[in-house]
Order: structure tokens, then sequence, then C-alpha cells
């Protein structure tokens, strides 16, 4: 069971479990096995890097694909069977904008509206609502194809936050979207799960992970860690080392071939060494390498957190 | 139910009318295919480009000449000095057809039974003439045979006197045989096959090429409810464009329209019907635009050449019948023309009619069974 801080406590309510989710395509498996245990009223990520089968596992969770093996529960009842019926409780926005360039705005919102069986008064008010919440109510005769990437996106989270679902799944909502929409955005969601939304959100970006209550790190459909940011960066499996000097690229590839040695990446005037736990000594460790070059011991960041758990073979 | 239906049939409609592309294409597929086959298609042939290889050179070899050219049927558009030359010539592409007259045609002439009445038909009797035909085009060679007992009478002047034919016969429905009377209904049915089926296969492989089917199959929409709302719009889009093609034949092309506006109604809409579950079928099997592009070509061709639009269905073989039996476009290719010009209420089709309709009905369950809200 994973600890999630101050958040949880022993009678919490789960809004998605899995158990042992596994999905393969042909002799691929995309997802490995995968127990999820996520609370209601959360932010739960999904961190990892491009292919790793977070994309794949939402489809599992939102029951668009059918999973090869394992169970999933979702709002307590079992996923499979009640697909139809969770399509009213659950919301879902895709990676790529999967509504109407060439209707406007306000048509696309009416259009989803109807798709939820809203009465005509109903949807009138809840579109409103939704122009103004996100900002719209300018671009409402738009068409939505001609909008920038930031509006499409808020417009993406109307739509799928229309009918108020329970549970809302995000697609790597904000990769093409620029940092200072990126923070409204997520200033959007901490209201929606302020209201109780549980919201799981699939990204390969650190500052969203660490903005999350709780977070996966999956690499190539397998869990490698899960727990809050806080969680994760005190459990760090290793211990990190910022050395400073000149030719520090040169010092990285002596170190990048030892095998005590996770990872060694540079940033700015710094290389980051990522040394394995089972190295008491990690200062002594890297004297041996860097000849009087300056090294200490720093607080592990999300993405050595990353690094660390997914090999940091991937990383250059 | 409805209101999702009606949300989505509204959405395709704005859609539709938005994409001007498609909107063109819509009025003007039937405008230019029309335009093009009501004028060219013709399997009467006239005015067959033929030379003449005249070895007699007499004034009854150039009232012979003057008298075929009075049929209309062949122009003479050179003279050759010899047989040799001539078969070049056709061979070339120059001319289709030679009209050789021999040396001794005045001899021949008058041994002739058509040309002097005394002479009885005996075993004797020769042709006057030889022609030389490029037989490669059936139409054109039937033409020139059509020469092949031509009266002989006003090559001397003489009144003709006709022989009573051993039957007489009454051409209902087309009196002055203009091909583009039986084209004109024909093409209703080819040019619906082909819009019809492109327009819903391609409407549902490109809500799933743009992504929009990954947000619409998460909602409560069910399968049965996007299909109908999507395809209804068109079948607004057919009957617009059978109104194109049957108005336009009337004015421009004099195709009368003799049956009632209720079978053209029922027929036309049955067949419209038939035409979208097709198309909603491929739209199950092809992943992309392309894919569904190619296999709408796969039915409109043989929907063209076996559907009895371009030669009669009766003259194929069985096989091939079989085939033709299996199209849409076949039932619908007997039952337009049947009401169009022999003013048959759609009642007395029974038999293409309720074909339709449970191809609609099959049609319809295979395409939303295959229909699959995963994604996979």
């Amino acid at each position: 069971m994973s600890n999630y801080g101050n958040i949880v406590s022993e009678t919490v309510e789960h809004a998605i479990q899995a158990k042992g989710l596994s999905k393969r395509f042909g002799d691929k498996l995309a997802v490995n096995k995968l127990d999820l245990n996520i609370p209601k009223g959360s932010i739960y990520g999904f961190l990892g890097p491009n292919g790793c089968g977070k994309s794949t596992s939402i489809r599992l969770l939102t029951g668009l694909l059918t999973p090869t093996e394992g169970d999933v529960t979702i709002l307590g009842k079992p996923l499979l069977g009640n697909e139809e019926l969770f399509k009213k409780r659950i919301g879902y926005m895709t990676q790529k904008f999967s509504l109407y360039d060439t209707l406007t705005v306000e048509e696309n919102l009416n259009f989803v509206g109807s798709i939820y069986s809203f009465s005509r008064q109903r949807k009138k008010v809840r579109v409103q609502e939704l122009l103004h919440l996100y900002g719209l109510e300018q671009q409402k005769n738009q068409f939505a194809g001609s909008m920038s990437g930031g509006q499409k996106q808020r417009l993406a989270l109307a739509c799928a936050t229309l009918h108020s679902p329970e549970l809302l799944f995000l697609d790597e909502p904000t990769s093409a979207v620029d940092p200072q929409n990126r923070r409204e955005f997520w200033e959007r969601l901490f209201d929606l799960c302020d209201v109780g939304t549980t919201i799981l959100v699939s990204t390969h970006y650190m500052d969203e992970a660490e903005r999350c209550h709780a977070l996966a790190i999956l690499e190539q459909g397998k869990k490698r860690a899960d727990g809050s940011p806080q969680t994760l960066m005190d459990a760090m499996p290793a211990h990190v080392v910022e050395v400073s000097g000149d030719k520090l690229r040169e010092l990285k590839h002596t170190l990048i071939i030892n095998s005590n040695v996770l990872s060694a990446a540079q940033i700015g005037a710094h290389l980051r060494v990522l040394v394995k736990h089972c190295v008491q000594d990690p200062l002594t460790f890297i004297a041996k390498f860097s000849n009087n070059r300056k090294a200490l011991i720093v607080r592990p960041s999300l993405e050595d957190v990353f690094v660390a758990c997914t090999g940091g073979r991937n990383v250059d | 139910m409805w209101t999702r239906i009606y949300a989505i049939f509204i959405k395709e409609l704005k859609q539709l009318s938005r994409d001007r592309m498609t909107f063109a294409m819509i009025l003007m597929i039937p405008l230019v295919q029309l335009m093009l086959f009501g004028y060219a298609i013709n399997t009467d042939a006239r005015h067959i480009p033929v030379a003449l290889v005249d070895f007699s050179q007499t004034s009854q070899s150039r009232a012979i000449e003057q008298a075929i050219t009075a049929t209309q049927s062949v122009n003479f558009v050179a003279r050759y000095n010899s047989i040799e030359e001539a078969e070049q010539a056709i061979i070339q592409g120059k001319i289709k057809a030679v009209l050789y007259l021999p040396s001794d045609l005045t001899r021949r002439l008058f041994d002739h039974s058509l040309y002097n009445h005394q002479q009885i038909n005996s075993s004797m009797t020769r042709p006057i003439g030889q022609w030389i035909v490029d037989g490669s085009d059936t139409v054109i060679s039937s033409a020139i045979r059509g020469l092949r007992n031509m009266p002989l009478d006003e090559i001397s002047n003489r009144p003709i006197i006709q022989k009573a034919p051993s039957f007489a016969v009454v051409q209902y429905f087309n009196p002055e045989q203009r091909t583009v009377v039986n084209i004109v209904p024909g093409l209703v049915a080819v040019i619906l096959t082909m819009t019809m089926i492109l327009f819903t296969s391609s409407a549902i492989v490109r809500e799933q090429e743009q992504g929009n089917m990954e947000f619409l199959i998460t909602t409560p929409v069910r399968p049965i409810e996007l299909m109908v709302g999507k395809i209804t719009p068109y079948v607004f889009v057919g009957l617009i464009q059978v109104v194109i093609i049957l108005s336009v034949g009337f004015w421009v092309f004099s195709v009368p329209i003799h049956g009632g506006i209720l079978s053209l109604l029922v027929g036309s809409i049955l067949f419209i019907a038939a035409s979208l579950t097709l198309g909603l079928m491929i739209s199950t099997i092809a992943k992309t635009q392309l894919q569904a592009m190619q296999m709408t070509i796969f039915i409109l061709l043989p929907s063209i050449l076996l559907s009895g639009f371009m030669f009669p269905y009766e003259a194929m073989p069985i096989v091939a019948q079989w085939i033709a039996e299996a199209l849409p476009a076949t039932h619908f290719m007997r039952i337009i023309r049947a009401i169009v010009l022999r003013d048959a209420s759609i009642l007395i089709l029974e038999y293409d009619a309720i074909w339709l309709g449970v191809f609609v009905f099959v049609g319809l369950i295979i395409a939303s069974l295959r229909f699959n809200k995963t994604l996979e």
C-alpha cells in the first residue's frame, strides 16, 4: 500500500483501483501488471517518457481498451461490464485535440451538451458558465480550428468537464501549451479538485508532476515508483552530487561508464551525478575521478527521482 | 436518444455546409457528369469516317456514294486508288471502313435484284461492292452492317419500291431511340452510388483520423445513434442530387419523367439508404480516408459496368448476373428506369424494392455490430 502523505487516511475511498492491469499489443507488452490505488478527490499523475504506456493505461482505465489481464474498479464498481454506465460519470480529454475544427467554440460546447442529453435550458446555463470560467467568451463565435494551443486546451477541458464528471482523465493536456497557460490550466484543475473531482493526468513535465498529490513513474509499461512527490524524493534510491568546475563534459564520460553511477547530466555550470545508494560515501567516490573539482551533496529533485527510477539510460 | 441523434445530425449539416469543396462537389458531380454523359454517350454511331476505293468511276458509283452519304451513317473523308492504301489508312486509324466498288460495278448492278426488279434473285447474283471494316468496335461494325441491304432504287432515280416488312415494330417509351433517354435515369443510380458511399464511408473514417472519435466514444453516444445521425444529412444530399439529375435531364435533354413523385421518392430513399449502409459497412473496415476511397471505387466500377447502366443485364453471362444482383445499383437501375420512363409504380416493382429494404436492414445490423465503441 502506497503512502500519499497527509491526504491519505485508513478510511480513504478510492476513485480508481487497478490490480495486475496488463495490455498486450501483438508481442509488445504496453502495460505490465500495473497496480493503482487512487483516492477520491486527488490529482494523480502518470510520469514517464514517450511510449511508456501512459496513454494506454488511461485508455484501459476509461474502458476504451479492454485489458489483457487484471481488474479495474472505478468509483467502487468494477469497470468491466459497466463501461457505458461510467461514461456519464467520467470525463476524458484526449492527447490530440478531439473537437471539431469547423465548429465554433459555442457550437462545440452545445454539441457536447446535447450528447450528454442536457435540456435546452440547462445546456444554455452550463455553456455560459463554462465560457466564463475558461475565459472563452470573446472567442465563442470563433472556429475551434483557428484558435491558439492554449485556447484549444481550455475548450477541450471545458468540453470534458461539461457534464461535471466525478473522475477526469487528462492525457498530456499541456504538451502544446506555453508555461503561462500551463499555470492557469493547473489553477483550473485545482478548482475542479476542490469541488471533489478526482483527476488523473499524464505528463512528461517535471514541474507538472510536482503539482500532483501523488504520482506513478512509468517506464516501458511498468510502474517503477509511486507516492507523493515529497515521499518519492525522500525515498530516492541514490545520492545526488553536484560537481562544478571546468571540463565537465570529460568528467561526465569517465563517470558514466562506472557501474555505481546511475546518470550524469550537465545542468548549467554543474554536473549532476546520481550515485547508487550502495556507495557509502559518495563524495569520496566522486573525488577519485574529479581532480579536486568542487563537489556537494544536494537535495534530490523530482527529475532525479525520475532518472533514478527509469535507470537513467534514456537521459543524456 | 433523439436529442443525441439530432445533435449529431445538426453538427454534420454545419460541417458539411462549411466544407465548400464538398458542398460544391455535391452539386457539380451530378451536373458535370450529366452534361458529359448526356452529350457524349451515344450507342447509335453516326458520321463514321470512311474512305472510297472506286475502280468503276461511273455515274452509278457516284450515285452510290451520294446515296450512302445521305443515310448520315458514314462520311466519305478520303479516296484511295488501291485497297492496300486504304487498309493502311484503317491501320493508322484515319478511317474506320472502306467501300470498295469494283470495275464491273455496272454489270453487277444490272444483275442485282434490288436494282433491276426484273432480275430474279438467283444464286449467281453478286453484291455490287464490298465494305472492309475495322471490326474491333462492335458498335461501328454493326452500323456499317446496317448498310448491307440498302435499297438501290435511289441510284437509278426510280421511285423506291419498298417491300412490306414481315413485322411492324412499335417502340414504346423512347420512340426516337435516343440513347440519352436511357442514360439519364441510369446516371441517377451511378452518381448516387458514387457520392453516397464515398461521403458516408469517409465521414466516419474522418472522425477516426482526426481524433474526434476518441472523444466521442467516451461519451454516452451509442453506435446506432452516431450512425443514424451521421448518415441522415446525406439522405437529403442524395435527394437533392436526384432532383438535379432528373430536372437537368428534363430541361436540357428532354428526358420525360412519366412516373409518380411518390414512387420516385420511395425508390430513391430506398436506394440512398442502401448506398449509405454500404458506406457505413466500408467505414467499419477502412482505417483511413484513402482506404475508404479505394473500397468505394471497388464497388463503383461494377456498379457502372454490371448494373445494366452501360450494357443490358440480360446480355451478361449468368455469373456476372449473380454479381450484378448483389449490387444495390442493379436493383435501383431497374426501379428508376421503370418509374421515370415507363410510369411504373413502386408497388409493382416489389422484388427490387424489398431487396433494397432487406439490404438496408441487414447492412445496418452488420455495421452496428462491427462498429466498436472501443479503440481496438
